[in-house]
């Protein structure tokens, strides 16, 4: 990604500027695309990844202690050491900007999702079972249903923790709105360009947590009952 | 010098190279200003957070402020915050970096000192209360004391963050040992593979390092009755920060 930069003089308020946000609309609408969809990617994988397992913590709990000790590792690494760690094998560029997201999206996920499950009612699981239902159909039909609060929380802590670290991705050249912040340091410390990838940022973390909430409110209509009654 | 063959043998011979160690912005000297710049950023995160958590804990109210402050800066780029604050009245150098790390010091700490004040038990308030203490005494010599594994479970957390978050300051020239990762990069990715690599090894060594000696600390300052209650309440805690 090349960043084409326009520099006017702009008096008034250094912090924020239009007249930067005009004269580089392309530029800071090709940032914050990359930004979404490095986030998106990076949230699907790890939700792939990351419920499967639960799954298999789940079902398995011998695998419950490793699982999560695996996870809790990988999260204590720096992030800056884990770009390190894979620069020098995926080389510079998008593939190692998702594999270290994903990583640091992977235990909060999993941690959720697996608390979620174990909080499906035993009495709702032997029931299940009378009525006939499989391992497979109590899965997909009673247990990742009833879970789904849990998963929604591991999902939105883990998409607004994963917008923020996307911007560590300049190491690497692929850092999305951080690409746009860190130019706007290194181009003579330009304010307005720091100000407008960092509100981005924020903005972005929040449409879409936001945008999970709701998802969330219309997946679970039986707790929005509930909490009526 | 040796034909290095992959980016482990690489950052091997890196790491072996004494002159790498001992020179100027070596890594002596990267570890020195890495651990002073944490210690630092900590100080100034407990001398903020720890007043406050432990007086909204006193005083019951302002749990939502606890969550809210977490909840910004989960989603404040730690980039953001590295490359505004020199710009600010702060200046350039070692003090903007210290504070952005402090910030992400703060929710760790406030929320431990917050839900170490809350748990203390009723019955221990109500007595202390009974023996004719102030509110102010109530704190000190009651809540304050008993709250010590979670503020030290706090104190951990918020170290370790800072110390793998304190790598990132390299970005604005802030120094510690990220400084040594950046450099790699700034070279060729085939040759700087192997002080990459290295670098990395010592960031992420330096961080396990610190939280196994303050898992230490936390042993002792926890009195012995406390310890197994203090490690389950220490992760409910966290489990509280991270929305669990």
């Amino acid at each position: 990604m090349s960043f084409r930069l326009s520099y006017r003089a702009d008096p008034g308020n250094p912090w924020f500027s239009w007249q930067y946000v005009r004269d580089n609309s392309d530029t800071i609408l090709a940032a914050l695309r990359e930004h979404t969809s490095l986030t998106l990617r990076a949230v699907l994988i790890a939700v792939l990844i990351a419920v499967p397992l639960a799954v298999a913590a789940y079902w398995f709990r011998a695998l419950a202690g490793p699982i999560l000790a695996v996870t809790g590792v990988l999260y204590t690494i720096p992030s800056l050491a884990l770009f390190a760690f894979l620069a020098p094998y995926l080389g510079i560029g998008v593939v190692t900007v998702l594999t270290v997201v994903v990583l640091y999206a992977l235990l909060v996920i999993v941690r959720n999702a697996l608390a979620g499950l174990t909080q499906v009612p035993p009495e709702v699981r032997e029931a299940a079972e009378g009525m006939g239902y499989g391992r497979w159909g109590r899965l997909f039909r009673i247990d990742l249903p009833l879970a789904l609060p849990g998963i929604l929380t591991g999902l939105r802590l883990a998409t607004v923790s994963t917008v923020a670290l996307v911007t560590v991705g300049v190491v690497v050249g692929q850092g999305g709105l951080g690409q746009l912040i860190f130019a706007g340091f290194q181009n003579n410390f330009y304010k307005a360009q720091i100000m407008t990838g960092t509100l981005l940022c924020v903005l972005l973390a929040l449409v879409f947590d936001l945008a999970l909430a709701g998802a969330g409110w219309l997946l679970t209509p039986w707790l929005r009952r509930r909490s009526a009654a | 010098m040796t034909v290095a063959t992959g980016p482990i043998e690489a950052a091997l011979v890196w790491l072996n190279d004494p002159l790498n160690w001992t020179n100027p912005g070596g890594i002596l000297d990267r570890t020195g200003e890495h651990l002073a710049i944490s210690a630092a950023a900590v100080l100034l995160g407990c001398l903020v957070a720890w007043p406050i958590g432990l007086w909204l804990g006193h005083t019951g109210r302002g749990g939502g402020l606890v969550v809210l402050v977490a909840n910004l800066t989960l989603a404040m780029p730690t980039l953001a915050l590295l490359t505004i604050l020199p710009l600010t009245f702060l200046g350039f150098g070692r003090p903007p970096v210290v504070v952005a790390l402090a910030v992400f010091a703060i929710p760790p700490l406030l929320a431990n000192a917050y839900t170490g004040v809350r748990a203390v038990d009723p019955e221990a308030r109500d007595a202390a209360r009974g023996m004719g203490f102030s509110s102010w005494q109530l704190l000190r010599r009651v809540e304050l004391p008993l709250a010590v594994p979670y503020l030290a479970a706090g104190f951990r957390t918020a170290a370790v963050q800072v110390v793998a978050t304190a790598a990132l300051a390299s970005f604005v020239n802030g120094g510690g040992l990220g400084q040594i990762i950046r450099a790699g990069f700034g070279l060729d990715i085939a040759a700087g593979g192997g002080q990459i690599l290295a670098g990395g090894l010592l960031v992420a060594g330096l961080a396990m390092l610190v939280e196994l000696v303050l898992a230490l600390v936390e042993r002792l300052v926890t009195p012995r009755p406390l310890r197994s209650r203090g490690r389950r309440a220490g992760r409910r805690a966290a489990d509280a920060v991270s929305g669990a």
